[in-house]
Formats: C-alpha cells, sequence, structure tokens
C-alpha cells in the first residue's frame, strides 16, 4: 500500500517535470545503457565464437588429433613452440590405430588441406579455395550438406576416385550461369569431377565456409595436400554423445601414448583439440572484454547516484512541510524512509529501463553496421534493472535518512 | 455534558486550586490528560529558554476546552508536548492512562497515529492528494486494509459534509472546506483527543462560525476537544478555558454551556 502510493508520487514527479527528470536519468540510462550494449556485444560474440568453434571448425562432440594445437588463442611461449616444431607427425596409421579402438557409434575421418587456387574451362584464376582431401565421415562429422548431387562414397574414396564437392562460392565463381554438375575442375592441372555443391555455409571469423571443396582422401589430391613434416592436418573424432566425450579422448590419447612409446611422466606429443579447449581460450578474452566494458557503465551509475542523491535532497527540501504533516499523522522514521528510498529507486529503474531500451537498440545498430554480433540476454536486462534500482536505494539513503531524522514540529513549521 | 457539568465544580478562586493542582487525580478512564510539572527548557544558543515552568493540567474525557495566552506563553509548546510532537525537559504526562513523557520517536508516532487528531491553522492537507486520499492517510500509517480505509474515511468526510466532494482537491476546495477535510482526517482514527491549533486562524468569520459549530457539535457527542487560540471569542465556544502566561498556568474556568454560546466573556 505504501509501495504503490510511492512508486505514483515518484512516476507523478517525473512526469510533470519532464526535461529535470530527463536530466536526472541521464547517469543512470547511460550507464546501463552501455552495459547493456555491452554485454549484447560480447555474449553476441560468445555466441558466434561459439557456433563458429563448436559446429563449424570442428564439429558437435567433435575432437580433433593434431600435432599442434590449431585453435590457439592467447600467448605461446618459445618453449611451447620448440615442443612442438620437435613433436612427429600424425599419420594416417596413427589415425588407424586410433579408429580401430573407438567405441561403436563414434564418428571418424581423416582430413588433410591446403589452399589451391583452382581452374574451370570458364574460369581460371580467383580467391584460393581451402582444398581438403577427407575420408566420408567427414561430411557427416561437420555437418556438411549437398543442395546438388552427392558426396562421395567409400569406394570413391577408398579408391581415390577424382571426385570433388564444391561450396557455393566455388561452383558461381568457376562456372557462373552454369550448372557445375558433372564438370571438370583443374587442382595443380589434376582434373576432378564436381559431384556435389554444399548448402551455402556462411564465414566464420572471416574464413567463407563456402570456399572450399572436398576430393576422397586418396585420389590425386594429396599430392597437393599432403605435408610430410605435418602429416595429416587432423583426424576428426566424434562421440556418439556429449557423455562419451571425455571417454572416446582418453582412447585417442591412449592409442597414441602407446604407439609413441610415451612414458607414463612425458607429455603428450600431440594435441587433442576439443571445442571446450578452445573456448576456454576465448572465454579468457572474453572476461578481459567484459571487465573493460563495466568500468564505463560503473562511472556513469556512480554519476547517476551522485545527480539522483541530489535531486532527493531537493525533494527532501521541497516537501519538509509533507513530511511534517506525514509525521503528526503517525508515520514512523521508517515510513518516511521507505517513502524516500521507493521513490528514488523508481525514479532510477525508470532511467534503467530507459537505458536497457536504448542500450539494445545500440547493440542492435552496431551489429547492423559492423560486423560484430549482438544478442541482448534477458539476464544482463534482469541486472540492469536490478542495478538501477539498487543505485536509487543507495542515492537516495541520505536524503531519506534526513527526511525520516526530520523534527515535526519543524517541519510543519517549514514553508 | 449535564452529568459533567454537575459532578466538576463550577470555578471560584477557592476551588479553583482543586482543578488547577493534579494531587490526587489518577491518570486513567476518566482523566484522558493529566500533566504534572510539565517543563520545557530550549537551549537558544547557550541562552536557557523556560518555555514551559511546570504545568500541572488535568483534563476528563469528553471536555471541550480552550488554551489561551498571549504569544510568548508557552501556549505553542503546550499544545506540542500535549501533540506528542514534543517530550517535556522534566515533568509527567500522561495521556489516555499511559505515561507518554518518555517515550521514544517511533512510540510517540504511533500515540499521534492513534489518540490525537490534529487541526491546524494552515490545514496542512497534502496538495497533491484528494480529500479521500488525505483523510485516509492516518489510517494508512494506522496499518488499516485499503477496503476499510475507503470506508472509514467516507464516513469521516460524510460526517462534516463533504460526502460529495472526496475527489476534490485542496486548492479546489474552500477554506472552510479545506478545514473540515482535515477534521474528518484528525476524526477517522477516532482519536482520544481532538486538538486543534488556532482553528479559524486562516478563515473569514462565517466560515469560523461554520468550523465552531463543527467543533460544537463534535464536543456534544463526547468529542474530548483541545483547542489552542488567541482569539477569546472562538475561545468562548469552549466549556473550560485555561489560561498560560509565562509559561504557567494562571487561571483554569469552567462555565456552562449557554454562558458559552451566549457569547463573550
Amino acid at each position: 500500500m505504501h509501495l504503490v502510493e510511492a512508486i505514483g508520487l515518484a512516476i507523478a514527479q517525473i512526469r510533470v517535470q519532464k526535461l529535470k527528470s530527463f536530466f536526472t536519468l541521464l547517469g543512470v540510462m547511460i550507464g546501463v545503457m552501455f552495459l547493456i550494449a555491452v554485454v549484447s556485444i560480447v555474449e553476441g560474440m560468445s555466441r558466434y565464437v561459439q557456433t563458429g568453434v563448436a559446429e563449424k571448425f570442428l564439429g558437435v562432440n567433435t575432437f580433433n588429433v593434431r600435432r599442434i594445437p590449431d585453435m590457439q588463442m592467447g600467448d605461446v611461449t618459445p618453449d611451447e613452440w620448440r615442443e612442438w616444431s620437435r613433436r612427429p607427425p600424425v599419420t594416417l596409421e596413427d589415425a588407424e590405430a586410433v579408429r580401430a579402438e573407438l567405441p561403436e557409434g563414434t564418428r571418424w575421418a581423416v582430413e588433410e588441406a591446403n589452399w589451391v587456387v583452382p581452374k574451370s574451362q570458364h574460369v581460371s584464376g580467383g580467391p584460393q579455395v581451402i582444398t581438403l582431401g577427407v575420408t566420408t565421415e567427414y561430411f557427416a562429422i561437420k555437418d556438411l550438406a549437398v543442395v546438388k548431387g552427392r558426396i562421395f562414397t567409400d569406394q570413391e574414396e577408398l579408391l581415390g576416385a577424382p571426385v570433388v564437392v564444391v561450396g557455393q562460392e566455388v561452383a558461381e565463381h568457376y562456372f557462373p550461369g552454369v550448372d557445375p554438375l558433372g564438370h571438370e575442375l583443374r587442382f595443380g592441372d589434376i582434373p576432378f569431377r564436381i559431384i556435389g555443391v554444399l548448402e551455402t555455409q556462411g564465414s566464420y571469423f572471416g574464413l567463407s565456409f563456402d570456399r572450399q571443396a572436398l576430393a576422397p582422401f586418396h585420389s590425386p589430391i594429396r599430392r597437393l595436400t599432403h605435408d610430410p613434416r605435418q602429416g595429416l592436418y587432423a583426424v576428426a573424432v566424434q562421440a556418439s554423445s556429449p557423455e562419451q566425450m571425455a571417454n572416446v579422448q582418453e582412447i585417442a590419447r591412449e592409442v597414441l601414448r602407446r604407439r609413441r612409446h610415451l612414458r607414463p611422466d612425458m607429455k603428450d606429443n600431440f594435441a587433442l583439440e576439443s571445442s571446450q579447449s578452445a573456448l576456454m581460450a576465448w572465454e579468457k578474452i572474453k572476461n578481459y572484454m567484459v571487465m573493460a566494458g563495466i568500468f564505463l557503465p560503473a562511472v556513469g551509475l556512480v554519476v547517476g547516484a551522485i545527480v539522483i542523491m541530489n535531486i532527493m535532497l531537493v525533494a527532501v527540501a521541497e516537501r519538509t512541510r509533507e513530511i511534517g504533516i506525514r509525521k503528526s499523522l503517525g508515520a514512523r522514521r521508517r515510513d518516511i524512509l521507505a517513502q524516500f528510498l521507493v521513490e528514488s529507486a523508481t525514479l532510477s529503474v525508470v532511467g534503467a529501463s530507459l537505458g536497457i531500451a536504448l542500450g539494445a537498440a545500440l547493440a542492435k545498430t552496431i551489429a547492423y553496421l559492423s560486423p560484430l554480433p549482438a544478442s541482448v540476454e534477458l539476464w544482463s536486462v534482469v541486472v540492469g534493472v536490478a542495478l538501477g534500482a539498487g543505485v536509487g536505494i543507495i542515492a537516495g539513503m541520505y536524503p531519506a535518512s534526513r527526511a525520516s531524522r526530520l523534527d515535526p514540529i519543524t517541519a510543519l513549521r517549514a514553508e | 455534558m449535564s452529568v459533567e457539568s454537575e459532578s466538576v465544580p463550577l470555578s471560584t478562586t477557592a476551588e479553583r486550586q482543586v482543578v488547577l493542582g493534579t494531587e490526587g487525580v489518577a491518570p486513567g478512564q476518566d482523566w484522558v490528560i493529566v500533566t504534572r510539572g510539565i517543563r520545557r527548557d530550549y537551549d537558544m544558543g547557550g541562552e536557557v529558554v523556560h518555555a514551559l515552568r511546570g504545568v500541572d493540567i488535568a483534563i476528563r474525557r469528553n471536555e471541550y476546552v480552550a488554551i489561551m495566552g498571549p504569544s510568548g506563553s508557552g501556549k505553542s509548546t503546550l499544545m506540542n508536548m500535549i501533540g506528542c510532537l514534543d517530550t517535556p525537559t522534566a515533568g509527567e504526562y500522561w495521556l489516555n492512562g499511559v505515561q507518554v513523557s518518555h517515550m521514544s520517536d517511533d512510540e510517540l508516532a504511533r500515540i499521534r497515529n492513534k489518540e490525537i487528531g490534529f487541526v491546524f491553522q494552515t490545514f496542512n492537507l497534502l496538495p497533491r492528494a484528494s480529500a479521500l486520499h488525505n483523510v485516509e492517510l492516518p489510517l494508512v500509517y494506522g496499518g488499516v486494509s485499503s477496503k476499510e480505509r475507503r470506508e472509514r474515511a467516507m464516513e469521516a468526510l460524510q460526517r462534516v459534509q463533504l460526502g460529495d466532494r472526496v475527489d476534490h482537491r485542496p486548492n479546489e476546495l474552500s477554506g472552510g472546506q479545506r478545514q473540515r477535510v482535515a477534521i474528518a482526517r484528525a476524526l477517522v482514527n477516532r482519536p482520544a483527543i481532538l486538538l486543534a491549533d488556532e482553528p479559524t486562524g486562516n478563515l473569514d468569520s462565517t466560515t469560523s462560525e461554520e468550523i465552531m459549530r463543527v467543533f460544537e457539535e463534535l464536543a456534544d457527542s463526547g468529542q474530548t476537544v483541545i483547542m489552542v487560540t488567541h482569539e477569546s471569542d472562538i475561545a468562548a465556544h469552549a466549556r473550560r478555558v485555561i489560561v498560560l502566561r509565562d509559561g504557567r498556568v494562571s487561571s483554569d474556568e469552567r462555565r456552562e454551556k449557554f454562558v458559552a454560546s451566549g457569547g463573550r466573556v
């Protein structure tokens, strides 16, 4: 009952003095606005990285066995580099040995890759294409489907048939206005027959997944993609469920350690790279960004709190007589305290709400105008409102306590 | 009223001492206000001002009392004391059988809420609130449910003939109407005493008479009314007049009702 009354009073106050209220709320508004905008963009990037890493680069529930880690965010020490450069390559034999011990339902693929500029009868030259030699389950692991044609079969893969599945961009660039299926595309002068075109994949981290071409691992593409020092680019293993991930990773680790005769005290001389390990590095970067992003809103909120405190002090002075009346009618200290606290909290929450709306708009605008993605999270809205109420209560504390301690006789005499 | 007039002796010099002193008066059901040697000192920048120098007053339930005195006599201080807005430097004050002279701020607030209905010279209504809301206010602080609040506030406004003005704000009402809203507000919690501070000070003579009639009716219906005023023709409406001078009671007289309504003293 007090609460509704006090909130109503605060809102009436805002309505009567729109401009003054706007300036009062500016600090809180800007603070919350930046908070929402920063959090939205960081969260947006986070989602982007997650989809990019987990679904595009690696695949769901998938880890790569590699000689050295590929997705490394953060610093690498010279010692680490030296250790990496001494590592033996991951060979096809390694990959086969891992495969032999994988549990039922686990997918397995090997992958070699290089940048190649192919040639068609229509077009020669153009952007580089990620050219991959892969085994058949690679398509399932990376969730690659064709819009036209088909992927290659196990048989074609084992026999090394010169066939290729290309991404949308490759198809459009080399076969403008022509159906590429059945046509020849030359990689390093080796002719491959196009048997499928992939669905549009989009691009992540500036890398277009529509600019790739996939040929059977054992096909002549290996002449272009095989690097004897590096060995296989990766052995991709997809566990049947998230729960199986750790188990399957351990199996792969044991197989490799055994094959390489590593003693228990020796570190792995290969990398098992999961989306989790890659995302850990991102989390670190994200935390820095959030911390930096919280500084500016914090300044806004402090300024906002000071302004609200001043306004509330003015309100207490203006309404001294009202306080006297209320006290003479039986309002206790805590009634007066509550009234002014609710009023300043309401004021501040209104500011915070405007800030949330503006922040969300700002985030969406930035997302629209730049490649940065944005995602307005519910929790950031809740935090914004809570912060608003908190700032209001803290800012209102001193004025409200002054009001509550006014002497009723003096207050009644005030004009 | 007649019972009371008979039981309390009319003031003569000899009998006045009996009324003035509060020796032998037991604070309780019958005596709504009993003060014993109330003193109030103010420290005005090192110099101590004695506003009240030992006041003994006993007021029975259902009395209609005017407190008079020139400015500086201490009548405002006494009113603040009786209204529980202030506590005495020394002495005892019993209100409705409860000693309130040593209570804390919040306890006093509760007493003000339950036992005292204030009527001020300047009405002291909340300007932004409707008449109804103003009258509801003491019930809000008394913790009364909103439904009951509304009913009781309506009832109180009807009692002062303002049942048709409940949604008006103070600035939409005349002076007399405003004071009647204030009276309704003072009565809504059924207080032990109605305490009026110069209730007609801001009103013209016609309106003053109208307000005094309201007081008269309230007193007739059994409400204890205490009124602070410096106007003798207003004080003349009361059945008992206490005059303060230099922080002490200088006279305390009772009179029959017909004398009071008859006019001047």
